[in-house]
C-alpha cells in the first residue's frame, strides 16, 4: 500500500540521510509531512530534540513544557531574517550582497548601544539557527510506530553513528585483508590531521546528535574512531573522521615576536609593548649592554623605589639568565605603580624574545612571560540566591550573608 | 636619614705587627684615614669603638649605628669621593680663607658617611671638630620655641641646643679648656662669663641652664670662628643636611605665621660660620634631600636643594660628587656581609645571587643595605 510503503521510504531514507538533518514536524499527516521534510531537506542536518515551551501568562511560575517550533515557523524566521539582513544593510550604506555577520554584529551595536554588563542580554541578531534551539523531529508516526530501527534503545542517533562506524571499519579490513599489503598513502595524512586537532568533546557531540550521552558512552565512541583510524582507511572514512575532529591552533605559532631592529650604529634593538590594567609600556631593549634601565628618562632606581616593581623588572631577565646583559630604555603611562611595573615586564619580556633561541621562547610561552594576565570583574549571584543546605550546622548554612550583588574577580 | 653607605673601617694599631695580611679582599688594616690612598678603594677599615664614642656621638647615620651595634664594629668604606675629600683636606692652606667643600649625590648614596669619614680623619690629626649631625632637625618639629633674649626678632631653641652642646662637649673635651673666651658674657641678674675664662665653661652654661643654651651656641661659634686663625687649632666645620638652612622651615608662631631660617637664632649663627672670611681651617657640607622640607624627592643638585640665596651664600665651593658603588666596591661590600654572616641566603655568595642584588638595589648603598637586611 502506499502510506506503508511510504513510510517505509521514509524510515529508509532516514536511516541514509542520518547524516543530515532533516526538519520534521508534527503536523498534519506525518507521511505527507516527512515526505516534504525530506524534499525540503537539502542541506544536511541531524535530526532535533523536541522540546515544548509554553508562554505562560502566570508570574512567578517556570516553565515546564515547551513547545516545539514549527518548521514553518522557522522557515519564516529565516526568511525574515534575511530581509532584515538586507534593510540592515541598506541602512548602514552597505552592499546587501556581501553583508557578513560580522557586519552584521558590528551594525547592530551600533544602533543599540547597551551598556549592559551581561553580555548575552544585549541586543542581537543572528540566523535563527543560532537563537531556537534545535529541536528533534518526530519519531513516530501516527500509528505509534517509530521511524528508526533503534529507537528503542533510547539514543537512537548515537548507536546508529556506532553502528555506522562499525561497519567502516568492517568494511576496511575485509579490504585490508584482499589487498596485498602496502603503504598507502591515507597513512600519512591521518598523521597530519591528528596533530593540530582534537577529538570533539562530550558536549560538542551531544549538541550534535541532539542527545544526551553518558560519559561511557562518549569514551567508547572516541575508541571506536581511533580504531577506524588505525585500519586503512579511504577517503570516505577520512571525510568521516575529520567531521568529528576540531582544529586546534598551536599557541606557540601565535606569538608573534618583535623583529631585531639596528640602529644608527648598527647595535642590534628590539622594541616590545605591553599593557597591565590601564597601563601601557614600550621597551627597547638593546642587545649588548650593562644592565642600565631608564624609564620615562629616570633612572629604574627613582622611578620605582619600591622592591616589588623593581623584582618585577628584573624576572625576565632572570629567567633567561641575562642580568646585566642588557640596555634598556622604556617608556610607560597610565596605570598606577604596579601596574606599569606589571606592563614593563611584560613589554620588556616580549622584547627579549628577538634575541633569544626557539626553545627559550617556548619556555617563557609556557612560563606565563609573554602572556598578559587578563582579568575582569565577573558578577557572582547575590548571597540570599544562593543555594544553601537545610541544616544549622552545615558550612554553607554559616557563611554571612552579604548584601547586594557581589563582584568576583576571576582570572579568564 | 637615608643618606649612608656601609663603609667599613678596620682599625688596628699600626704600632702593632705591621706586615700583617689584612683578614679578607675587602678589608684593609690602615686604621688611619690619613695614610688610606688609593690603594685603598674599596676595601673596609673599622673604626676603633673608643674612638666612635669621641668622635661620633651623633652624626652617624641611625642604621648605621644599628649596623655596629649588631657586628659589633663600625667598617668603613674606602671611597673616591672621601679620598678626594682627605687629599683637599690633607693640602690645606691655613693662611687661606677656609675651603668650603659640598658633598652631593642621590639618595643613599653615602655623603654622611663620606663626611664621617672626613671628621674621623680630622679628630684624628687634632682639629677642632664643629659637627651639626643634621641641620633639618633644627628647621622642624621643634617643640619648644623661645623668644631670643639676645635678640627680640629671633628664635631660640633650647632643646636642640642643649643636645647639641653636651655632645660638642664629648667631642672636643681636651679643647674647652684650652680656648679662652675674649670678651664678657651676661648672662642673667646673677651669671656671667668672665672674659678669658675657658670655653668650657659657656658650654656648662649651655648645658646646665637650658634657656641659654642657644645663645651659649652662638658663642661658642662665634669664638671659634675668630679664634681659628690665631693658629691654636685647625677648626672643621662639618654640617650634614646644609640646605636646611636656606630653605623653608615648618615652625609656626603663636599665630601661626610661618618662621623663616634666619630668625631662628641657631640657623643664624650657623649662616655666619658658613662665611669663608676666616682662616685657618675648612668647612665641609653634604646637601640632604631626605630630611629636607619642601623638596622634590629626586632632588640631589646643589643648585635644586640650596636655591638661589644658598647657592649664593655657599658660592664658591668645591663640589663633590657622590655616586652609587661601582662594582668593586659593591662586591667588597657583599663580601663584607657574608664575612659577618649577614647574608643568610644559599643564593647570596653565587653570582647569580650578586647579580640579582646588583640589578635589584641598582649599587645604591642604602638600597642594598636595606635589601640585605631581609636575607
Amino acid at each position: 500500500m502506499a502510506a506503508p510503503c511510504a513510510s517505509l521510504g521514509a524510515v529508509v531514507s532516514c536511516r541514509l540521510f542520518l547524516g543530515s538533518r532533516v526538519i520534521l514536524a508534527r503536523s498534519k499527516g506525518p507521511w505527507g509531512a516527512s515526505a516534504a521534510g525530506l524534499q525540503a531537506g537539502a542541506a544536511p542536518q541531524l535530526s532535533r530534540l523536541i522540546r515544548t515551551t509554553v508562554v505562560t501568562t502566570k508570574k512567578n511560575v517556570p516553565a515546564s513544557r515547551h513547545e516545539p517550533y514549527t518548521e514553518d515557523f522557522i522557515k519564516k524566521q529565516v526568511e525574515e531574517f534575511n530581509i532584515g539582513k538586507r534593510h540592515l544593510a541598506n541602512m548602514m550604506g552597505e552592499d546587501p550582497e556581501t553583508f557578513t555577520q560580522e557586519d552584521v554584529d558590528r551594525a547592530i551595536t551600533y544602533l543599540f548601544p547597551s551598556g549592559l554588563f551581561e553580555k548575552r542580554a544585549r541586543p542581537v541578531m543572528k540566523h535563527p539557527e543560532q537563537i531556537f534551539p534545535r529541536q528533534r523531529a518526530m519519531q513516530w508516526g501516527e500509528d505509534g510506530r517509530p521511524f528508526h530501527f533503534l529507537f528503542y534503545t533510547g539514543k537512537q542517533a548515537y548507536y546508529s553513528l556506532m553502528h555506522d562506524i562499525y561497519g567502516k571499519i568492517l568494511q576496511a579490513e575485509s579490504r585490508e585483508s584482499q589487498l596485498p599489503p602496502k603503504n598507502l598513502l591515507p597513512a600519512n595524512t591521518e598523521v597530519i590531521d591528528l596533530i593540530g586537532s582534537r577529538w570533539l568533546i562530550k558536549e560538542e557531540l551531544e549538541e550534535m546528535l541532539v542527545e544526551k550521552l553518558s560519559d561511557q558512552d562518549y569514551v567508547q565512541f572516541i575508541r571506536l574512531l581511533e580504531k577506524l583510524l588505525r585500519s586503512a582507511c579511504g577517503p570516505g572514512e577520512q571525510e568521516l573522521v575529520r567531521r568529528f575532529r576540531r582544529s586546534v591552533a598551536a599557541r606557540s605559532q601565535q606569538q608573534q615576536i618583535p623583529p631585531v631592529q639596528h640602529d644608527a650604529q648598527g647595535a642590534p634593538f628590539s622594541i616590545g609593548q605591553g599593557r597591565r590594567k590601564t597601563a601601557q609600556a614600550e621597551a627597547v631593549v638593546t642587545a649588548q649592554g650593562s644592565g642600565r634601565i631608564q624609564v620615562n628618562g629616570e633612572d629604574y632606581l627613582h622611578y620605582f623605589p619600591v622592591l616589588q616593581d623593581r623584582e618585577q623588572l628584573m624576572f625576565p631577565f632572570h629567567f633567561l639568565d641575562r642580568l646585566g646583559k642588557h640596555d634598556v630604555t622604556c617608556t610607560v603611562s597610565g596605570g598606577g605603580r604596579s601596574a606599569q611595573a606589571g606592563a614593563l615586564r611584560l613589554a620588556m619580556a616580549r622584547a627579549l624574545c628577538s634575541f633569544i633561541s626557539k626553545d627559550e621562547v617556548e619556555w617563557m610561552r609556557q612560563a606565563g612571560w609573554t602572556r598578559s594576565g587578563l582579568r575582569r570583574m565577573r558578577m557572582c549571584p547575590p548571597a540570599w540566591s544562593r543555594i544553601q543546605s537545610s541544616g544549622i550546622g552545615t558550612a554553607l548554612s554559616t557563611a554571612q550573608p552579604l548584601p547586594g550583588m557581589q563582584h568576583q574577580l576571576c582570572l579568564l | 636619614m637615608g643618606t649612608q653607605a656601609p663603609q667599613s673601617i678596620d682599625v688596628q694599631p699600626d704600632n702593632q705587627v705591621p706586615v700583617e695580611r689584612p683578614r679578607t679582599i675587602s678589608r684593609t688594616n690602615e686604621t688611619d684615614p690619613a695614610q688610606h690612598g688609593e690603594q685603598h678603594e674599596g676595601q673596609h677599615y673599622s673604626v676603633p669603638l673608643q674612638d666612635l664614642k669621641t668622635v661620633f656621638p651623633h652624626g652617624l647615620p641611625p642604621r648605621f649605628v644599628m649596623q655596629v651595634k649588631t657586628f659589633g664594629e663600625a667598617c668603613l668604606m674606602v671611597r673616591k669621593p672621601a679620598l678626594e675629600l682627605l687629599h683637599y683636606l690633607k693640602n690645606t692652606n691655613f693662611a687661606y680663607p677656609a675651603v668650603r667643600y659640598v658633598l652631593y649625590g642621590e639618595r643613599g648614596t653615602g655623603k654622611t658617611l663620606s663626611l664621617c669619614h672626613a671628621i674621623h680623619f680630622c679628630a684624628k690629626h687634632g682639629w677642632l671638630i664643629l659637627h651639626i649631625p643634621d641641620a633639618h632637625l633644627w628647621v622642624k618639629n621643634c617643640r619648644e620655641l623661645l623668644q631670643s633674649t639676645y635678640n627680640k626678632q629671633r628664635f631660640d631653641q633650647p632643646l636642640e641646643a642643649s643636645t647639641w652642646l653636651k655632645n660638642f662637649k664629648i667631642t672636643n673635651e681636651h679643647f674647652l679648656s684650652q680656648i679662652k673666651v675674649q670678651e664678657k658674657y651676661i648672662w642673667n641678674k646673677r651669671e656671667s662669663t668672665e672674659k678669658g675664662s675657658p670655653l668650657g665653661e659657656v658650654v656648662e652654661q649651655g648645658i646646665t641652664r637650658v634657656k641659654n643654651a642657644t645663645d651659649a651656641v652662638g658663642i661658642v661659634l662665634k669664638e671659634l670662628k675668630r679664634q681659628s686663625s690665631s693658629g691654636l687649632f685647625h677648626l672643621l666645620v662639618a654640617v650634614d643636611g646644609v640646605n636646611a638652612l636656606w630653605g623653608r622651615t615648618t615652625l609656626k608662631r603663636e599665630d601661626k605665621s610661618p618662621i623663616a631660617p634666619e630668625e631662628l637664632a641657631l640657623i643664624y649663627n650657623l649662616r655666619k660660620m658658613m662665611w669663608n672670611d676666616w682662616h685657618g681651617g675648612a668647612i665641609v657640607l653634604t646637601l640632604s634631600q631626605t630630611g629636607s622640607l619642601f623638596k622634590r624627592s629626586k632632588a640631589y643638585l646643589p643648585h635644586e636643594l640650596l636655591g638661589k640665596e644658598g647657592f649664593d651664600a655657599l658660592d664658591p665651593f668645591v663640589p663633590i660628587l657622590v655616586s652609587n658603588y661601582n662594582l668593586k666596591e659593591f662586591e667588597s661590600c657583599i663580601h663584607y656581609y657574608l664575612e659577618n654572616s649577614w647574608l643568610q641566603h644559599e643564593k647570596a655568595p653565587t653570582e647569580e645571587g650578586k647579580k640579582e642584588l646588583l640589578f635589584l638595589s641598582n649599587a645604591n648603598p642604602a638600597q642594598l643595605e636595606r635589601l640585605c637586611a631581609y636575607l
